[in-house]
Protein backbone atom coordinates (compact mmCIF):
# COMPACT_ATOMS: atom_id res chain seq x y z
CA UNK A 1 0.00 0.00 0.00
CA UNK A 2 1.58 3.29 -1.39
CA UNK A 3 1.50 6.26 1.00
CA UNK A 4 1.39 9.57 -1.22
CA UNK A 5 2.63 12.65 0.87
CA UNK A 6 1.27 15.37 -1.50
CA UNK A 7 -2.11 16.83 -2.36
CA UNK A 8 -4.63 17.69 -0.04
CA UNK A 9 -5.85 15.32 3.06
CA UNK A 10 -9.04 13.84 1.27
CA UNK A 11 -6.89 12.51 -1.27
CA UNK A 12 -4.26 10.83 0.49
CA UNK A 13 -4.48 7.17 0.94
CA UNK A 14 -3.95 6.00 3.93
CA UNK A 15 -2.59 2.34 5.28
CA UNK A 16 -5.63 0.78 6.59
CA UNK A 17 -5.35 -1.47 9.50
CA UNK A 18 -5.09 -4.34 10.20
CA UNK A 19 -3.72 -4.87 6.93
CA UNK A 20 -4.56 -8.62 7.27
CA UNK A 21 -2.73 -9.75 3.59
CA UNK A 22 0.54 -8.99 4.84
CA UNK A 23 0.22 -10.36 8.29
CA UNK A 24 1.74 -13.56 8.94
CA UNK A 25 -1.28 -15.76 10.70
CA UNK A 26 -0.52 -16.05 14.50
CA UNK A 27 -2.20 -18.65 16.55
CA UNK A 28 -3.76 -15.89 18.46
CA UNK A 29 -5.61 -14.04 15.68
CA UNK A 30 -6.31 -17.45 13.84
CA UNK A 31 -8.09 -18.66 16.44
CA UNK A 32 -9.46 -15.55 16.99
CA UNK A 33 -11.53 -15.71 13.43
CA UNK A 34 -11.85 -19.30 13.44
CA UNK A 35 -14.27 -18.58 16.54
CA UNK A 36 -16.45 -16.13 14.56
CA UNK A 37 -16.39 -18.29 11.69
CA UNK A 38 -17.17 -21.36 13.39
CA UNK A 39 -19.96 -19.50 15.09
CA UNK A 40 -21.39 -18.53 12.21
CA UNK A 41 -21.04 -22.00 10.56
CA UNK A 42 -22.82 -23.65 14.34
CA UNK A 43 -26.03 -21.06 12.94
CA UNK A 44 -26.51 -22.73 9.73
CA UNK A 45 -26.00 -26.03 12.04
CA UNK A 46 -28.50 -24.46 14.29
CA UNK A 47 -31.17 -23.99 11.57
CA UNK A 48 -30.47 -27.81 10.26
CA UNK A 49 -31.62 -29.30 13.54
CA UNK A 50 -34.62 -27.49 13.54
CA UNK A 51 -34.96 -28.72 10.20
CA UNK A 52 -34.34 -32.23 11.40
CA UNK A 53 -36.64 -32.04 14.56
CA UNK A 54 -39.51 -30.93 11.83
CA UNK A 55 -38.91 -33.69 9.50
CA UNK A 56 -39.11 -36.04 12.99
CA UNK A 57 -42.48 -34.11 13.78
CA UNK A 58 -43.55 -34.70 9.97
CA UNK A 59 -43.48 -38.25 10.06
CA UNK A 60 -41.07 -41.31 8.81
CA UNK A 61 -41.19 -40.44 5.23
CA UNK A 62 -39.70 -36.97 5.40
CA UNK A 63 -37.80 -38.10 8.37
CA UNK A 64 -36.12 -40.69 6.62
CA UNK A 65 -35.08 -38.24 3.12
CA UNK A 66 -33.34 -35.89 5.92
CA UNK A 67 -31.74 -39.13 7.54
CA UNK A 68 -30.59 -39.62 3.80
CA UNK A 69 -28.84 -35.98 2.79
CA UNK A 70 -27.36 -36.87 6.70
CA UNK A 71 -26.48 -40.05 5.88
CA UNK A 72 -24.48 -39.54 2.53
CA UNK A 73 -21.04 -38.62 1.90
CA UNK A 74 -21.50 -34.87 2.06
CA UNK A 75 -24.06 -34.81 5.16
CA UNK A 76 -21.50 -36.68 7.16
CA UNK A 77 -18.40 -33.92 6.11
CA UNK A 78 -21.03 -31.43 7.30
CA UNK A 79 -21.73 -33.39 10.26
CA UNK A 80 -18.06 -33.90 11.02
CA UNK A 81 -17.30 -30.38 10.28
CA UNK A 82 -19.81 -28.96 12.80
CA UNK A 83 -18.70 -31.39 15.26
CA UNK A 84 -15.60 -29.58 15.39
CA UNK A 85 -16.67 -26.28 14.78
CA UNK A 86 -18.76 -26.96 18.42
CA UNK A 87 -16.13 -28.21 20.20
CA UNK A 88 -13.89 -25.71 19.23
CA UNK A 89 -16.65 -22.80 19.55
CA UNK A 90 -17.11 -24.64 23.25
CA UNK A 91 -13.32 -24.40 24.28
CA UNK A 92 -12.54 -21.09 22.42
CA UNK A 93 -15.66 -19.68 24.39
CA UNK A 94 -14.15 -20.83 28.16
CA UNK A 95 -11.03 -19.40 27.52
CA UNK A 96 -12.76 -15.90 26.22
CA UNK A 97 -14.68 -16.71 29.71
CA UNK A 98 -11.79 -17.00 31.54
CA UNK A 99 -9.99 -13.44 29.88
CA UNK A 100 -13.24 -12.08 30.97
CA UNK A 101 -12.56 -12.42 34.36
CA UNK A 102 -9.27 -11.12 34.06
CA UNK A 103 -7.00 -13.86 34.04
CA UNK A 104 -4.45 -15.40 31.13
CA UNK A 105 -3.43 -12.38 29.98
CA UNK A 106 0.25 -13.36 29.86
CA UNK A 107 1.76 -14.05 26.54
CA UNK A 108 2.82 -17.83 27.36
CA UNK A 109 -0.40 -18.20 29.15
CA UNK A 110 -2.58 -16.95 25.87
CA UNK A 111 -0.27 -19.59 23.89
CA UNK A 112 -0.47 -22.14 26.23
CA UNK A 113 -4.73 -21.63 26.46
CA UNK A 114 -4.85 -21.46 22.59
CA UNK A 115 -2.67 -24.34 22.10
CA UNK A 116 -4.45 -26.37 24.89
CA UNK A 117 -8.12 -25.26 22.78
CA UNK A 118 -6.92 -27.03 19.21
CA UNK A 119 -5.21 -29.66 21.07
CA UNK A 120 -8.59 -30.79 22.92
CA UNK A 121 -11.62 -29.63 20.62
CA UNK A 122 -9.49 -32.07 18.03
CA UNK A 123 -9.43 -34.72 20.79
CA UNK A 124 -13.07 -34.46 21.57
CA UNK A 125 -14.45 -34.41 17.89
CA UNK A 126 -12.35 -37.71 17.60
CA UNK A 127 -13.91 -39.20 20.57
CA UNK A 128 -16.93 -38.17 19.81
CA UNK A 129 -17.17 -39.53 16.27
CA UNK A 130 -15.22 -43.20 17.40
CA UNK A 131 -17.85 -43.67 20.12
CA UNK A 132 -20.28 -43.12 17.78
CA UNK A 133 -18.89 -45.39 14.86
CA UNK A 134 -18.43 -48.05 17.59
CA UNK A 135 -21.57 -47.88 19.44
CA UNK A 136 -23.59 -47.02 16.31
CA UNK A 137 -22.04 -48.54 13.08
CA UNK B 1 -17.93 -10.74 39.56
CA UNK B 2 -21.44 -9.65 38.44
CA UNK B 3 -22.42 -6.77 36.05
CA UNK B 4 -22.20 -3.93 38.48
CA UNK B 5 -18.58 -4.10 38.87
CA UNK B 6 -17.92 -3.61 35.61
CA UNK B 7 -19.57 -0.01 34.82
CA UNK B 8 -17.46 2.62 36.34
CA UNK B 9 -18.77 4.21 39.58
CA UNK B 10 -19.10 7.80 37.58
CA UNK B 11 -20.98 6.01 34.35
CA UNK B 12 -23.35 4.55 37.07
CA UNK B 13 -23.86 7.67 38.83
CA UNK B 14 -24.75 10.07 35.20
CA UNK B 15 -26.75 7.02 34.49
CA UNK B 16 -25.20 6.96 30.57
CA UNK B 17 -21.83 4.22 30.61
CA UNK B 18 -19.92 5.45 27.26
CA UNK B 19 -21.91 2.32 25.91
CA UNK B 20 -25.31 3.20 27.19
CA UNK B 21 -26.60 -0.55 27.37
CA UNK B 22 -23.75 -1.95 26.45
CA UNK B 23 -23.05 -3.27 29.78
CA UNK B 24 -26.04 -4.95 29.81
CA UNK B 25 -25.44 -6.35 26.88
CA UNK B 26 -22.31 -7.24 26.96
CA UNK B 27 -23.50 -9.22 30.51
CA UNK B 28 -26.52 -10.89 28.56
CA UNK B 29 -23.91 -12.25 26.21
CA UNK B 30 -21.78 -14.41 28.70
CA UNK B 31 -24.94 -15.51 30.77
CA UNK B 32 -26.54 -16.90 27.58
CA UNK B 33 -23.08 -18.27 26.59
CA UNK B 34 -22.51 -20.22 30.10
CA UNK B 35 -26.24 -21.24 29.83
CA UNK B 36 -25.53 -23.28 26.81
CA UNK B 37 -22.43 -25.74 27.83
CA UNK B 38 -24.40 -28.22 30.12
CA UNK B 39 -27.71 -28.14 27.06
CA UNK B 40 -25.14 -28.63 24.27
CA UNK B 41 -22.75 -31.50 25.79
CA UNK B 42 -26.20 -33.06 26.84
CA UNK B 43 -27.30 -33.06 23.35
CA UNK B 44 -23.49 -34.17 21.60
CA UNK B 45 -23.60 -36.86 24.35
CA UNK B 46 -27.55 -37.90 23.56
CA UNK B 47 -27.00 -37.95 19.27
CA UNK B 48 -23.70 -40.05 19.65
CA UNK B 49 -25.59 -42.74 21.54
CA UNK B 50 -28.69 -42.73 19.34
CA UNK B 51 -26.67 -42.29 16.26
CA UNK B 52 -27.63 -45.90 14.64
CA UNK B 53 -31.28 -45.09 15.91
CA UNK B 54 -34.22 -45.24 13.48
CA UNK B 55 -37.01 -43.03 13.35
CA UNK B 56 -39.22 -44.91 16.03
CA UNK B 57 -36.14 -45.44 17.97
CA UNK B 58 -35.64 -41.68 17.87
CA UNK B 59 -39.33 -40.64 18.53
CA UNK B 60 -39.82 -42.42 21.10
CA UNK B 61 -37.02 -40.76 22.89
CA UNK B 62 -37.93 -37.33 22.00
CA UNK B 63 -41.11 -38.42 23.68
CA UNK B 64 -39.26 -38.81 26.90
CA UNK B 65 -40.70 -35.63 29.34
CA UNK B 66 -36.63 -34.93 30.09
CA UNK B 67 -35.46 -34.84 26.79
CA UNK B 68 -38.60 -32.81 25.69
CA UNK B 69 -37.76 -30.46 28.30
CA UNK B 70 -34.22 -30.70 27.35
CA UNK B 71 -34.57 -29.95 23.89
CA UNK B 72 -36.80 -27.00 24.84
CA UNK B 73 -34.07 -25.67 26.83
CA UNK B 74 -31.51 -26.41 24.18
CA UNK B 75 -33.37 -24.23 21.31
CA UNK B 76 -34.00 -21.36 23.75
CA UNK B 77 -30.40 -21.08 24.99
CA UNK B 78 -29.13 -21.81 21.69
CA UNK B 79 -30.86 -19.57 19.63
CA UNK B 80 -31.19 -16.49 22.20
CA UNK B 81 -26.88 -16.96 21.92
CA UNK B 82 -27.07 -17.37 18.57
CA UNK B 83 -28.96 -13.99 17.90
CA UNK B 84 -26.33 -12.00 19.96
CA UNK B 85 -23.64 -13.26 18.31
CA UNK B 86 -24.72 -12.82 14.76
CA UNK B 87 -25.83 -9.80 16.44
CA UNK B 88 -21.93 -8.83 16.66
CA UNK B 89 -20.89 -10.25 13.65
CA UNK B 90 -23.40 -8.10 11.81
CA UNK B 91 -22.34 -5.00 13.55
CA UNK B 92 -18.68 -5.84 12.92
CA UNK B 93 -18.52 -6.52 9.52
CA UNK B 94 -21.99 -4.58 8.11
CA UNK B 95 -21.46 -0.81 7.71
CA UNK B 96 -24.02 -0.47 4.77
CA UNK B 97 -27.57 0.63 4.64
CA UNK B 98 -28.71 -3.06 4.73
CA UNK B 99 -27.17 -3.73 8.32
CA UNK B 100 -30.83 -2.57 10.50
CA UNK B 101 -32.67 -4.83 7.93
CA UNK B 102 -30.27 -7.74 8.47
CA UNK B 103 -30.13 -6.98 12.86
CA UNK B 104 -33.74 -7.26 12.42
CA UNK B 105 -33.68 -10.33 10.02
CA UNK B 106 -31.18 -11.78 12.62
CA UNK B 107 -33.96 -11.66 15.70
CA UNK B 108 -36.55 -12.70 13.85
CA UNK B 109 -34.74 -15.61 12.64
CA UNK B 110 -33.34 -16.60 15.60
CA UNK B 111 -37.02 -16.11 17.39
CA UNK B 112 -38.51 -17.97 14.28
CA UNK B 113 -36.61 -21.03 14.34
CA UNK B 114 -36.53 -21.45 18.22
CA UNK B 115 -40.36 -21.34 17.84
CA UNK B 116 -40.41 -23.86 15.23
CA UNK B 117 -38.62 -26.14 17.07
CA UNK B 118 -40.26 -26.17 20.51
CA UNK B 119 -43.74 -26.64 18.03
CA UNK B 120 -42.36 -29.40 16.80
CA UNK B 121 -40.91 -31.18 20.03
CA UNK B 122 -45.21 -30.76 21.06
CA UNK B 123 -46.05 -32.16 18.13
CA UNK B 124 -43.83 -35.25 18.81
CA UNK B 125 -44.85 -35.04 22.55
CA UNK B 126 -48.10 -35.10 22.51
CA UNK B 127 -49.37 -35.74 18.57
CA UNK B 128 -47.39 -38.21 16.97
Amino acid sequence: METKMTGSPVERSRPQSPNIQIYRPQLTSVLSIANRISGVFLSIAAFGLVVWLIAAAAGPRVYATVQGVLSSAIGQIVLFAATFAFFLHLCGGIRHLVWDGGYGFELRTIYASGWAVVTVSVALTLAAWIIALFTGG
Amino acid sequence: MNQRQKRSPFGRAIGLGSAKAGVENWWRERVAAVALVLPTLWFVGSIIRHSASDYTAFVTWLKMPFVTFMMALLLIALFYHTALGLQVVVEDYLHSAAKIPTLILVRLGSFVLAAAGILALLRIAFLN
